[in-house]
């Protein structure tokens, strides 16, 4: 047999060799991501971090962080994923345009973003001035709003991801239930959901990082109250202005949670695969 | 003997971008129709359209009922698919009991039916376990258990052996007989292999270039092929040629007129077929009893099963079976010239 | 340099929000140098039309301008932003650029500012007063206190015993102003200045507690400027009497 024969046994030398032309440009590319994060563990005030952690202010700032970004992925989930379902599972004249307009807010300014908010949900908005009068309540300047901008940022991420894990399905599978007796709704909870929950779960997780990191169009939407409507982003960014060292703590907080949390969801769930 | 009552009554026509699928059959209960066919000729075409997941016109009746109009997940149809196609994220017996909880039968009893039918395949031991983690002829017994949770009148196999290896085949292929024997419903299998056709089904129906070519039992179809197709995947010499009492006028290759004879007598168009094993050849030219015997040319010779299939041409083309001890007593090689000889009674002729 | 310079200008465009930089070169040839000027957000429209009449009186040159918060601005010259000239919104400010990056010659102050309370034409909430501002469902917003014009609200509400709850505290003025725009709140404290810049969309009503806060609008040629004579040049045009009339039709008040 010729492939007994072969004096070096196949696979491993190719694994060891590494062409230089990808791997210089790799090392750049990882420093230059990396880099910026050791220059804020430099600045990092150790001796007066411990008090600057528990102060009220970062803590409150974290709490609403973690809870809009919580509620925007939860948003996103309910909203989004029918949509994705849609683009991908549907022909429908103008889908092309309607994806197109799903991923506007990914190439917008987030900026941009909270003004067009307001022109729709603000005082003054386009509907914001119908629930302003029948409610006596309105997005901007409340928690409430923070999740809207947060959620007009972030969805489109959950939308691309689960669209693209919809289509990557193996459609044969629905049809297998749909010759069990499965009804459309049925067909999608019990067998198109749980076959792209890995898609789904990415998906949230970007979509949720992407919340949490929303600075933009929340100044610009929901404004900045601390306790209220300022998270992390803002409080760095405020912060920054007056004291250089308290936005660098709280970088680092916003760092540190970010990792913290990617890290478990990757071991516990993107890592089982 | 009075005809069974027919289960399933289809004519099916499902149009395809720049190709229509045609057939007409009948299945009758407990029976099994086997869709033989080369590949893009239909027959999956014809399977999904029964099962609903493709429009067609026509008529689809089962136990009188037209399900035409009727969409999948009501039809009282049960899918076998190629690669099974289990829900890779449910167990073993959630698998099986997803029908008849579709059906809206309560979760506990559900399962028990699972888990009786599964005992009944022989793979209860799996019910826990993932799909994945099972053999092919695992399953390929899992899917059926699956397919018949339902309790459907018509049973669909598309390529039930495509996915397993040739150990498995054998028994799976034994297993398949035992539970289509006791199935009360119609099956309807789809196969471009002969042999399941032969072992698995009560009538064949031949299924080229989406319309159906020939319909019979295993054996008529096996003896009396009616297309090129049907013959070479039978392994049989087939002509077509005009009778006149014994004596058939084929065709030939080059326009030459052969003539052929045979034991029944015929009038008008007739094929003509025999069997690779039922050429004799000689060096020298043949005496004796009335036989059909031509002057051919060695085109090749290979190995087929035990024996030895030469491939001969000339006024007529006739593949022919021989042993390997004839083969070396003779000292055939391709370019040989050699005689070619078939008894009359061996050559089957049926009307065209 | 260029590029670095042009890198932070768009970095402070990003950063900011409300402001642009302008390019005003000469109509006529090449520029061959280049002012970069960093200025408090509300010299805004003041200083494109100094601008362009500068570059007018000096052929080739270009002034290019960052406009922010003047907080802002002095974090990106203590973090070595190439600039100048710095002009400020307040004097605490320039202290900390005084101390921090160093200044050729002692600041000069060419401007005064005092804030107005600013409402959307139609006055939705009738705001007349300070006192009206503390009124319960009134929705007012302020600048954060850390920037010059919170710093002067919180002075102006203190010498007026008038406690106001905003709903939002905004990183600069302008961004206060455009909630007014925008009939989000009801009314904000703001500079005259900006009042005078949003033109009919805001109403700008006086208050006589105002006093209490004017700001000091002081300008400083950098120590490491790279251009130091056309710095001096800016200065001395930006304080000159003769040009004293842009800043009043701009609302603000002279020293």
């Amino acid at each position: 047999m010729p492939a007994s024969s072969s004096p070096k046994p196949a696979g491993a030398p190719l694994t060891g060799r590494v062409p230089r032309l990808l791997l210089v440009p790799a090392l750049l590319g990882f420093g230059f991501l990396v880099l910026p994060l050791f220059g804020l563990l430099a600045r990092t005030p150790w001796s007066t971090l411990g008090a600057q952690l528990f102060s009220t202010g970062v803590r409150d700032a974290l709490l609403l962080s973690l809870a809009t970004a919580s509620a925007a992925t939860v948003v996103s989930l309910v909203l989004g994923v029918p949509l994705a379902w849609l683009l991908a599972r549907t022909e429908f004249p103008g889908r092309s345009l309607v994806r197109a307009l799903v991923t506007v807010p990914l190439v917008l300014p987030p900026v941009v973003g909270g003004v067009a908010l307001l022109m729709v949900w603000g005082r003054n908005g386009l509907l914001g001035r119908y629930a302003a009068e029948w409610t006596g309540y309105g997005l901007p300047f409340t928690p409430a709003g923070v999740v809207a901008a947060q959620v007009f940022v972030a969805m489109p991420f959950l939308v691309m991801s689960v669209e693209g894990a919809l289509r990557g399905m193996d459609r044969r599978y629905e049809e297998a239930a749909a010759t069990l007796g499965a009804n459309r709704w049925t067909v999608f909870r019990r067998v198109t959901l749980p076959m792209v929950a890995p898609g789904i779960l990415a998906g949230a997780v970007l979509c949720w990082s992407r919340a949490l990191g929303e600075f933009g169009a929340t100044i610009m939407f929901a404004g900045n109250y601390p306790g209220r409507t300022q998270t992390m982003p803002l409080a760095v960014y405020l912060e920054m202005q007056r004291s250089p060292e308290a936005a660098v703590v709280l970088s680092l907080v916003l760092l540190a949670v970010s990792v913290l949390i990617l890290v478990v969801l990757r071991d516990h769930w993107l890592g089982a695969r | 003997m009075t005809a069974p009552v027919p289960v399933v009554d289809a004519h099916l026509v499902v149009h395809h971008p720049g190709f229509t699928v045609e057939t007409r059959f009948q299945v009758a209960s407990g029976h099994v129709l086997a869709l033989l066919g080369p590949n893009g000729a239909g027959k999956s075409t014809v399977l999904r359209a029964l099962a609903g997941l493709l429009p067609a016109q026509g008529h689809l009746r089962v136990d009188g009922v037209d399900l035409l109009s009727v969409p999948a997940e009501r039809r009282p149809v049960g899918f076998v698919f190629q690669d099974f196609l289990l829900f890779p994220h449910l167990t073993v017996v959630e698998n099986v009991a997803f029908g008849p909880r579709c059906q809206g039968m309560p979760a506990r009893q559900a399962r028990r039916l699972a888990l009786d039918l599964l005992t009944d395949m022989g793979v209860a031991e799996y019910a826990r376990a993932r799909p994945r983690t099972l053999s092919g002829g695992q399953q390929q017994r899992v899917a059926l258990a699956r397919a018949l949770a339902t309790r459907p009148r018509l049973l669909l196999l598309d390529e039930p052996m495509a996915a397993l290896d040739a150990d498995t085949r054998m028994s799976v292929r034994a297993m398949l007989r035992c539970r289509l024997t006791a199935f009360s419903g119609a099956t309807v299998l789809v196969t471009h292999d002969p042999l399941d056709a032969m072992v698995l089904a009560d009538r064949v129906l031949v299924l080229e270039d989406g319309v159906s070519v020939q319909e019979g039992t295993p054996g008529d179809v096996a003896r009396r092929p009616r297309t090129d197709y049907v013959a070479r995947l039978v392994g049989v010499n087939l002509y077509r040629g005009r009778a006149a009492g014994t004596r058939v006028q084929l065709a030939g290759p080059h326009g030459s007129a052969v003539a052929l004879t045979v034991a029944s007598p015929h009038d008008g168009e007739v094929f003509a077929a025999f069997p690779p094993h039922a050429v004799a050849l000689y060096r020298e030219r043949p005496h004796g009893s009335p036989r059909n015997t031509w002057l051919l040319t060695v085109d090749g010779v290979e190995r087929f099963g035990p024996h030895v299939r030469v491939r001969l041409s000339g006024a007529v083309e006739v593949n022919a079976d021989i042993t390997a001890a004839a083969l070396a007593d003779l000292s055939l090689r391709p370019g040989d010239r050699v005689w070619a000889a078939v008894k009359a009674t061996e050559v089957e002729c049926y009307p065209v | 340099m260029r590029f670095a310079r042009c890198v932070v200008a768009v970095c402070a465009v990003l950063v900011g929000s409300a402001c642009t930089p302008v390019a005003d070169g000469s109509a006529s040839g090449p520029p061959e140098r280049t002012l970069t000027v960093f200025a408090a957000a509300s010299l805004t429209d003041v200083f494109r039309t100094w601008g362009a009449q500068f570059a007018e009186q000096h052929p080739g040159t270009t002034v290019e301008f960052a406009f922010a918060g003047s907080s802002a601005l002095a974090e990106q010259l203590a973090q070595g932003a190439p600039a100048d000239v710095f002009a400020s919104a307040d004097q605490a400010t320039m202290d900390r650029v005084v101390a921090d990056v160093g200044v050729a010659d002692e600041p000069v102050v060419f401007a005064r500012n005092t804030l107005q309370i600013a409402v959307p034409p139609e006055n939705p909430a009738g705001i007349g007063s300070l006192d009206d501002l503390a009124a319960d469902g009134t929705t007012v917003a302020l600048c954060a206190e850390h920037v010059p014009c919170g710093a002067a609200s919180r002075a102006v509400l203190d010498a007026a015993g008038v406690a106001v709850d905003p709903v939002t505290w905004e990183e600069d003025v302008r961004a206060a102003l455009t909630r007014v725009r925008l009939g989000e709140v009801d009314a904000a404290l703001v500079y005259r200045s900006d009042v005078v810049a949003a033109g009919g969309d805001v109403h700008g009503i006086d208050i006589p507690e105002a006093a209490a806060a004017v700001n000091d609008y002081p300008i400083a040629v950098l120590a490491d400027a790279a251009e130091p004579e056309l710095a001096q040049a800016w200065t001395a045009f930006v304080t000159s009497p003769d040009n004293a009339k842009v800043l009043d039709d701009a609302g603000f008040l002279l020293p």
